[in-house]
């Protein structure tokens, strides 16, 4: 495992090459002859290597950037581009990850994992099925089927489907948030394992700002219609981050009020 | 599965049993009490069902019925999942084909008789040109509806693991409308076999269709009337829960409300 603890603490979007980089996003809707303004400037520039969560509100447009990100909806202005390319269609070397509803419930743990699989021998699938069934730690479940896993599981098998393929982008749609806050944490600490170990890029959408702060090396505060770029905030703590320092509670009661929320309740 | 989750191993069969037999009862003291002449009771319907099983005729009707539907309801099933799973797929091909087939979809395939024979003649192929009738709406409709409602998550993961549209149809939208497409298609061989009696009374001369109209024209045997009715039933249900065995499959079973 690389030992990036201490390289986390330099500024380092600045050394990172840029992966992705959105120029002017904006989407707006039309629903029954009215239009309605989704996204606006979005300019966002992630590196490679590097792990950004959207954080905002519930209908703040943050799902929707993903999706524009990963090549389901065509932004209505502005461009998406990922190493140099703009992006027109999904792409296997950029997976989105649902949240445990994106499993496919006709096939087995192992057929989930291997869907994407199809190109490779039936040696090297079964190989590579067999490599992140234990990263993920679902050993003794390559039969089962989704309903007759834990929602935390069916989380796993998804998080493991996308990595088999080997992306340099993972995009996750709020992941964890119909998991049980101690799944929840458990799966946090996890993805950053794997984060750690595959060195993937990474875009996180949650609204939760202790998870945000806990995951990110930056934090894309996006306020609500129509959707914008609020702030980005760097958060310098390594990993594995301390929830009680002072550093993490600054960093966080920071997004706190800038969302305008009083961090009493 | 926790034990009181389910009935008990007994009362799974002593229920059905006692209503059927409750059933049985009430038909003999009906037959007694109005003292009829003509509708047979229990013992009777069982005295000409073992005469035509003693004669080898019954045998071969019930062969010739789900001869009749099988072949029917395959052709109905082979050409429909197809169809509706296209029609389902291209939304603007449904709406060309959608107003003809809700016009022909209500149409009883009885009424279609008369045309069966101008088509086929009177004979096998008329008979099992209406099972397939009867059957093929409901698969086609199934099918459609199934295809429409696989969430929009499956298919955008199918295509971000970079499948064409063939593969996303048939790797992601078929397995996941399949429960669906089940559930029409176990309507669709009950119907297939509501219509192969229908048939079998006009278009043919053997089958339990026919055996019912031929008893009651050679002879007024209501014995044999009845006892083909329940034949029809009972075969019928068999049929059911036969398709719901598949229903219990684990790459479908998700879709249903069985509990895991």
């Amino acid at each position: 495992m690389p030992s990036n603890t201490i390289i986390e603490t330099e500024p380092a979007t600045v050394s990172l090459l840029t992966k992705l980089r959105t120029e002017n996003v904006s989407m707006i809707f039309s629903r029954d002859g009215k239009s309605m303004s989704v996204l606006e400037n979005i300019n966002l520039e992630v590196g490679d290597g590097e792990f950004v969560c959207l954080l905002g509100p519930s209908g703040c447009g943050k799902s929707t950037l993903l999706s524009a990100i990963a090549g389901f909806l065509k932004p209505t202005g502005g461009e998406i581009r990922i190493d140099g390319e703009a992006v027109r269609d999904p792409d296997p070397r950029r997976i989105f990850v649902f949240q445990e509803r994106g499993v496919f419930p006709w096939l087995t743990v192992e057929g989930n994992i291997g869907f994407g699989l199809g190109r490779l021998s039936r040696a090297e699938r079964a190989q590579r099925i067999n490599h992140y069934i234990r990263m993920v730690g679902l050993e003794g479940f390559e039969k089962s089927y989704p309903h007759e896993l834990s929602g935390g599981m069916k989380q796993r098998v998804e998080v493991a489907r996308a990595l088999a393929v080997n992306p340099d982008v993972l995009f996750l749609d709020e992941p964890f948030g119909a998991l049980d806050s101690i799944t929840r944490m458990v799966m946090r600490s996890e993805l950053l394992r794997i984060w750690q170990a595959e060195r993937k890029t990474i875009l996180f959408v949650t609204h939760d700002i202790d998870e945000a702060v806990q995951l990110a090396d930056r934090v894309v505060v996006m306020s609500a219609r129509p959707g914008r770029i609020q702030q980005i905030v760097k958060i310098d703590i390594a990993h594995p981050r301390d929830i009680s320092s002072p550093r993490y509670l600054e960093l966080r009661d920071g997004i706190l009020s800038q969302i305008g929320l009083a961090h009493n309740v | 599965m926790r034990a009181q989750d389910q009935p008990g191993r007994w009362e799974r069969y002593f229920w059905p049993v006692l209503a059927t037999a409750l059933f049985l009862a009430f038909w003999y003291c009906a037959v007694v009490w109005s003292g009829t002449k003509i509708f047979p009771s229990p013992r009777e319907v069982v005295r000409g069902l073992a005469e035509l099983i003693h004669e080898g005729v019954l045998y071969h009707d019930i062969i010739d019925s789900l001869r009749r539907v099988a072949i029917g309801y395959f052709a109905a099933v082979a050409l429909g999942i197809p169809l509706g799973l296209l029609f389902g797929w291209y939304s603007a091909v449904n709406q060309v084909v959608n107003p003809v087939v809700q016009i022909l979809r209500p149409i009883s395939p009885i009424a279609w008789i008369p045309v069966a024979i101008i088509l086929f003649g009177v004979g096998d192929y008329a008979a099992i040109f209406l099972v397939f009738l009867g059957a093929f709406f409901p698969i086609v409709v199934t099918c459609v509806d199934s295809v429409a409602n696989v969430p929009l998550i499956y298919r955008r993961a199918g295509s971000n693991f970079g499948l064409t549209p063939p593969q996303l149809l048939s790797r992601v939208v078929f397995p996941a409308a399949l429960p669906q497409i089940l559930v029409g298609l176990r309507i669709a061989l009950g119907i297939g076999w509501l219509v192969v009696v229908a048939g079998e009374m006009i278009a043919v001369s053997s089958g339990l269709g026919f055996l019912i109209i031929d008893s009651r024209n050679s002879g007024k045997r209501y014995d044999l009337v009845v006892g083909a009715m329940l034949l029809i039933g009972v075969i019928g249900l068999m049929l059911d829960l036969l398709f719901r065995r598949i229903e219990t499959m684990k790459p479908v079973r998700w879709g249903f409300r069985h509990e895991s």
